[in-house]
């Protein structure tokens, strides 16, 4: 009788275990759900929405309600999953693959879009909603995300590079972040800012390609050719991560936990004033104000460095196209709000409120009291106004182009080399010969 | 007519290993043949798939990454089998002796972190190991004056790591093996080897290591396995399956590289085939030499 209960007893704990196990493991994919109606009424179509940022979910919040306002007749309600970046483009690909399972409307990240490109996109053409704002929107922001003529996603911002500058540890050390125009600049700026605090003046990145994109960029070249192919290994990012390296040993630059400045390690260095600067897209601003709170009312934006005076000084940076699949229940329906949501001159304005990003829509550049409101959490936190330093570098945007091989170069230069560069000290040639054989090996 | 089949001695032990034989057939056998032909394809997404011969074996072949994978999973296998045999068959050997106190809270406490969820031990060792001052291990480096090391960053310290959560996690189920083990060698053997002057070392090597083979056996079977199947504990010390200079990337991982992040199906098809090979034959070696193989009555 005793070992009848004892066995029963094993067995219930052992049933426990597993569900603790499982629900453990389904914790762990981080998502969380939420429907949001928007003032939907009874008749809504329903519509699921991926995302990998919690904050694109609010925009469209705030979008749907407008929507449902208005289109009393199409209302939509929409189920969004905010999913982390690879657990969210590894599901969407796998249901895209299978045809099983996948959102009516998702969002797919700039590195990871050629991937979706690959052979039959199993994406909606947005051509026909996007051509009653094509005329509004910057061009190349639509054209990262389209194959053959046929657009795929509706961009998100610009993605304009600009520097991140820390005023009280500059003024500390007498520098004036204004009157830094070039590296040589830079340098000599960073020198003295680390002999007279300790601090390091900006980060030498390991685990992403912002900074030897910016320089490229300046150049005039980027990470592949005209033909798409890849080409590392060039005397443009020869020069751009020599200059890097310099940097390094002359304590200007060091390489930073987490890798890059937009990972949470990162978040923390810079919120401490361990680090002085950060060179990000201007959608990093939202990183500043949401993360690095201590820091409010101490940072300026400026554009960045360049190699040579005249020189542009900035790329766009980033992105997320919005996509709808093949198999979305109503297929009209998700290009049509999605179109509203994104690319209509309401949108823009709101993708700038609530996200802090700069709009594909450049007329709102100009509308001051969009940009200059004095309620904005953005507007507040920033010793300048953004907008101040996109107008006096928005003709040198320069756009990377993103190919069939970038998720590859991404990923080897992002892993493997500048790791050796910057952590190992490794010659910078030798390591971008490396690089290209490797890349091209991987792609064969 | 059916109670004449259900109570049929011929039909019945087919009936009950029916369960076992469907749940094979279905989420083991058919999913390895049809990996086994994926591996001879090449497989993505939205594209029918096109037969290419051996290409897929031979591209892995000249893949550093994939040796750099294989290297990984190895040293991993091996330095695991180091740590986690005879440390847990000591504390084992520990617990089950008579002048130990405590036992239970031992054994309870060895055994928590079993119960733990990968992902959470991973994320806490990710955060131990920080490069940061601040950090756990750092911060306690810092009270002898050592600089703060960058752990995750460099192929040594990054194993060490790996190993540290490998240790943690794993110490108390092989200890938990070897106590049943031990619980089946009866006390008379010791009696009588103490009687005929028998050092404790002499006895724990004459009589507990040998009467302890079939559990000892067993361990080091799914230890290899589990060893070259790790996956999870690198993803989730390094936050992604991208660790610098691929340090804490195992075959696995680059098998979830290449068929989930690059969609290349075929490939890691292939990856995985030769995984089961190497595990095949490094485990069948190993059961085969260490006499599983004999007949019974040959072996006693």
């Amino acid at each position: 009788m005793m070992k009848k209960w004892l066995s029963l007893g094993l067995v219930l704990s052992l049933v426990m275990l597993l569900v603790a196990c499982s629900g453990g493991n389904s914790g762990s994919s981080g998502g969380t759900e939420s429907v949001i109606d928007g003032g939907a009424g009874e008749n809504a179509t329903e519509l699921s929405y991926w995302t990998f940022v919690e904050l694109h979910g609010q925009h469209f919040e705030k979008m749907l309600t407008k929507w449902n306002a208005e289109f009393p007749d199409r209302q939509i309600k929409l189920n969004v999953s905010v999913m982390p970046y690879d657990d969210m483009h590894n599901k969407l690909s796998i249901a895209l693959q299978t045809g099983v399972g996948a959102p009516d409307i998702s969002d797919i990240e700039l590195g990871k879009f050629p991937d979706f490109l690959e052979g039959t996109p199993q994406l909606e053409p947005l051509n026909d909603v996007i051509d009653p704002y094509r005329d509004t929107l910057v061009e190349s922001r639509i054209n990262i995300y389209s194959k053959d003529g046929q657009n795929y996603g509706a961009p998100t911002h610009v993605g304009a590079s600009v520097a991140f500058y820390n005023v009280e540890v500059l003024k500390e050390a007498g520098v004036d972040y204004q009157d830094i125009v070039t590296w040589e600049d830079f340098k000599a700026a960073g020198i003295k800012v680390y002999e007279a605090t300790g601090k390091n003046m900006g980060t030498a990145d390991t685990s992403a390609l912002w900074q030897v994109s910016q320089l490229l960029a300046q150049q005039g070249t980027d990470l592949t050719d005209e033909n798409g192919t890849p080409q590392v290994n060039t005397p443009e990012a020869i020069r751009a991560l020599e200059m890097l390296k310099d940097l390094q040993e002359n304590n200007v630059i060091s390489t930073i936990a987490g890798g890059q400045p937009d990972t949470e390690e990162a978040y923390g260095e810079y919120n401490s004033g361990n680090f002085v600067s950060a060179f990000m897209p201007l959608w990093f601003m939202s990183r500043y104000v949401n993360y690095m709170g201590d820091l409010s009312g101490k940072i300026a934006i400026a554009p960045i460095p360049v190699l040579e005076e005249g020189m542009p000084a900035s790329v766009g940076g980033g992105g997320t196209g919005t996509v709808v699949t093949k198999t979305a229940k109503d297929v009209q329906l998700a290009k049509d709000f999605l179109a509203y949501a994104k690319l209509t001159e309401d949108a823009n304005i709101e993708i700038w409120n609530t996200l802090g990003f700069d709009p594909v829509n450049m007329g709102v550049w100009d509308m001051k009291d969009v940009t200059h409101n004095p309620d904005n959490a953005f507007v507040k936190y920033f010793v300048n106004n953004p907008f101040d330093v996109l107008h006096e570098i928005r003709d040198e945007i320069q756009m990377i182009k993103s190919t069939s091989a970038s998720p590859t170069i991404n990923n080897v230069l992002g892993t493997i080399t500048l790791n050796e560069i910057f952590e190992d000290g490794r010659d910078v040639t030798e390591a971008l010969n490396d690089a290209q054989a490797q890349i091209e090996q991987e792609l064969q | 007519m059916i109670k004449r089949f259900i109570y049929s001695q011929k039909v019945a032990p087919y009936v009950f290993i029916l369960p076992f034989v469907l749940v094979f057939a279905i989420f083991w056998a058919y999913p390895l043949l049809d990996s086994f032909q994926m591996s001879f394809q090449k497989v993505a997404l939205g594209q029918e798939s096109s037969w290419v011969g051996f290409s897929n074996y031979e591209k892995l072949l000249s893949d550093k990454v994939f040796l750099k994978a294989l290297l990984n999973s190895f040293a991993y296998m091996l330095l695991t089998l180091v740590i986690l045999i005879p440390f847990p068959l000591l504390f084992a050997v520990l617990i089950n002796s008579k002048l130990m106190w405590g036992k239970e809270f031992f054994k309870a406490s060895f055994f928590f972190p079993a119960l733990t969820s990968v992902v959470v031990a991973g994320t806490i060792f990710r955060l131990m190991f920080g490069e940061m001052e601040g950090s756990l291990i750092n911060s306690f480096l810092g009270l002898f004056g050592i600089d703060p090391v960058k752990f995750l960053k460099g192929q040594v310290t990054g194993f060490i790591a790996l190993l540290a959560l490998a240790t943690w996690r794993w110490t108390g189920v092989n200890m938990l093996y070897f106590l049943s083990g031990l619980k089946n060698i009866p006390d008379d053997y010791y009696e009588a080897a103490a009687i005929d002057g028998a050092s404790k070392l002499q006895q724990f090597f004459k009589i507990t290591v040998p009467l302890l083979k079939p559990t000892s056996i067993y361990v080091v079977t799914i230890s290899i396995y589990a060893g070259l199947a790790m996956f999870i504990e690198s993803m989730m010390l390094w936050n992604g399956n991208n660790s610098p200079k691929n340090i804490g990337l195992t075959i696995v991982g680059y098998l979830y590289r290449q068929g989930i992040e690059k969609n290349n199906l075929g490939y890691a098809a292939a990856v995985g085939i030769v995984l089961l090979a190497i595990t095949m034959i490094i485990n069948v070696t190993q059961l085969s030499l260490s006499g599983m193989f004999k007949k019974e009555d040959q072996s006693s």
